[in-house]
């Protein structure tokens, strides 16, 4: 365990685009040669990174007669003209379907609540719990390793069922909520930060009188502001994607997260409710409509997470050495 | 510790104590209950008797999990996937990274790392729908396979048991790939300079840097990872199992923890797949320490 929490700390504020003036290599030929395929294996990968959410964004926009007639990969929305000369134009009817559905609507208002309110309430509690063990108790190494044995050992999926079926938790919004709540590493993580902060400022905090909540909530924490924004990012996103925990716990369609209505229309093409008649209304009932639901579905479940992961690069190291711990 | 010292402690810092009461409770109720819960392995699970009042039958669920064609099945399933994964995608990550950094057209590099992150935010359930759109009878992968001769006709190549294990590491591979560079970058960045400063002087060209200086830079981030992953053998992410697996595929895609789900969750044979999950447990723990052991010896690297 050691050794991984100095990993961290050593490669935190670590510049991955760091380049050395200094180490400019000669030019020979098979220097060039390596720069030319390295340049040319780089691009091809990232094509094919990008390569099937630009197909499925392009198809999107197709007609569903002419998704129907075709096998390859699409570089752009297809539109066509059908046997008889009439027209098959692009079309965004699909994503009128798709966010007219009230169940997917309601996936994504239950999966912001999921992520909204756990991540509040993991954040909270584990800046709690990481206040607790900085501080010099005289119990705070056993809470911690209290804590770290949950780490190494757990019961696994069935008896984790059984007690939160025995709490009532099966099928109610709180199970989603709670399981996975209070991560051990987060509390490591922020109690390292914590323990970093400058001795004099507890002591001076206390002489003006704080008590505990203000020390944790006023004081300590806007200090450690950073390691609590790559927490959370790294909750919400996992929260976000995660789809076993309410395939395991959940019945109630009302409670159904996004992940799990996409895996209804994805994976076993089921047809929401209300949909059936809005694909006839807007598109008439030729073509590979339901294909096309699919499509739009894959964009506006995607879209939000693609649309933000830009521009949040910076914290990807530090969240992946906490992630990485969690191995 | 003397009584008067706990005393003091606990007039000093009682608060502390009461706000760390909740996560205390929390703990026991969500990991230390469960392993208790583990005693279900030994049991006869009935509703009526719930975890602790069921009938105790030994380890009747262990010998009844040996002795059937299961326990083969998913051994080998499981190993199999684990390996042929860590073969593409262990090394994968590494060999990125070192290109990446090779790079020295910094715009060209960022760009290729934001594109190759992409995919790791895309979640399961939007990957296994790409893949079953990927490889079904009109996807573009199996138009593909058509066109250069490796299939007779389209067909849906997730029913295809050949197939299975190839799209599960692929599909890994496509997704994981950029994120899990981006560890190796960090720790290639913070190689000493001055290191290669001297391999120069010594009329070392950059093939030689990679090998003596680079490689040499994050050789324990490598041992560290491939320790962390052998203790993972058995541990394949049932997530995207379940998605895409089939009846008809069971036979090559079924693995431990695939199996603990639907026979304990969906069919409801709580003693005997938590019997199993145990036994998956204990391996993963043994294999933990073996690879730790065997790395402390080779490399004088160890977790713990």
């Amino acid at each position: 365990m050691g050794n991984r929490l100095d990993m961290v700390s050593n490669l935190e504020g670590v510049d991955l685009n760091r380049h050395d003036k200094n180490n400019i290599i000669k030019d020979t030929p098979a220097r060039i040669g390596f720069k030319v395929f390295n340049y040319i294996l780089l691009a091809a990968l990232a094509i094919v990174c990008l390569a099937p959410l630009w197909h499925i964004l392009m198809l999107s926009f197709s007609n569903p007669n002419m998704i129907a007639r075709t096998t390859g990969m699409v570089l752009w929305p297809l539109a066509g003209t059908d046997a008889r000369g009439g027209d098959l134009p692009m079309t965004a009817g699909g994503y009128l379907i798709v966010l007219k559905n009230s169940s997917l609507i309601r996936g994504y208002a239950n999966t912001i609540f999921y992520v909204g309110a756990g991540c509040f309430l993991s954040i909270v509690c584990a800046a709690i719990g990481a206040y607790c063990v900085s501080r010099r108790t005289l119990f705070g190494a056993y809470l911690i390793i209290i804590m770290m044995v949950s780490m190494f050992f757990n019961g696994g999926m069935i008896p984790t069922y059984m007690v939160n079926k025995a709490l009532g938790l099966v099928n109610t919004r709180w199970v989603i909520v709670l399981n996975g709540m209070l991560s051990v590493f987060n509390i490591l993580i922020l109690m390292m930060a914590f323990n970093n902060l400058p001795q004099g400022l507890e002591e001076s905090a206390q002489l003006d009188g704080a008590g505990h909540f203000t020390m944790l909530f006023k004081v300590a924490l806007p200090l450690v502001k950073a390691s609590i924004a790559v927490i959370a990012l790294f909750y919400a996103i996992g929260k976000w994607n995660e789809y076993i925990t309410a395939q395991i716990y959940i019945r109630n369609p009302k409670l159904f997260p996004l992940q799990i209505i996409l895996r209804q229309i994805l994976l076993d093409a089921q047809t929401p409710a209300g949909m059936d008649t809005d694909i006839s209304a807007v598109l008439g009932k030729e073509g590979n409509v339901q294909e096309l639901v699919k499509y739009c579905t894959t964009i506006v479940g995607t879209v939000p997470l693609l649309c933000i992961y830009p521009f949040i690069q910076k914290y990807f190291v530090k969240g992946i050495m906490i992630g990485s711990m969690k191995g | 510790m003397r009584l008067s010292d706990i005393k003091k402690d606990w007039l000093r810092n009682k608060s502390v104590y009461f706000l760390a009461l909740p996560m205390l409770i929390y703990f026991i109720i969500f990991n230390y209950v469960p392993i208790g819960g583990i005693m279900l392995a030994f049991e006869e699970y009935t509703a009526r008797g719930g975890t602790l009042g069921s009938e105790w039958i030994g380890i009747k669920n262990f010998i009844t999990f040996f002795s059937t064609y299961y326990f083969s099945r998913l051994m080998r399933n499981t190993i199999i996937t684990s390996l042929y994964n860590m073969a593409v995608n262990f090394p994968a990550p590494i060999v990125l990274a070192l290109l990446l950094n090779e790079m020295e057209n910094q715009i060209f590099k960022k760009a290729v790392q934001t594109m190759s992150y992409m995919p790791y935010f895309v979640s399961t359930v939007v990957i296994c729908g790409i893949i079953q759109d990927f490889v079904g009878m009109n996807g573009p992968i199996t138009a593909a396979l058509v066109k250069i001769g490796a299939l007779s006709a389209p067909q849906d190549l997730l029913g295809i048991k050949a197939f299975f294990r190839p799209i599960f590491v692929i599909s890994n591979a496509w997704q994981g790939t950029g994120y899990g560079s981006i560890i190796f970058l960090a720790v290639l960045s913070s190689v000493d300079q001055e290191l290669y400063e001297a391999a120069k002087i010594d009329g070392a060209g950059r093939w030689k840097q990679t090998l003596h200086v680079t490689i040499p830079g994050i050789q324990t981030m490598i041992m560290m990872m491939l320790i962390m992953q052998v203790s993972m053998i058995l541990n394949v992410a049932m997530d995207k199992i379940i998605l895409l697996y089939r009846p008809t595929t069971y036979e090559v895609a079924d693995v431990i923890m695939s199996f603990v789900y639907r026979r304990g969750l969906m069919e409801g044979a709580y003693g005997f797949s938590t019997a199993v999950q145990i036994f998956n447990s204990v391996i993963s723990m043994l294999l933990l320490v073996i690879a730790n052991a065997t790395s402390r010896k080779f490399s004088e690297f160890s977790l713990f």
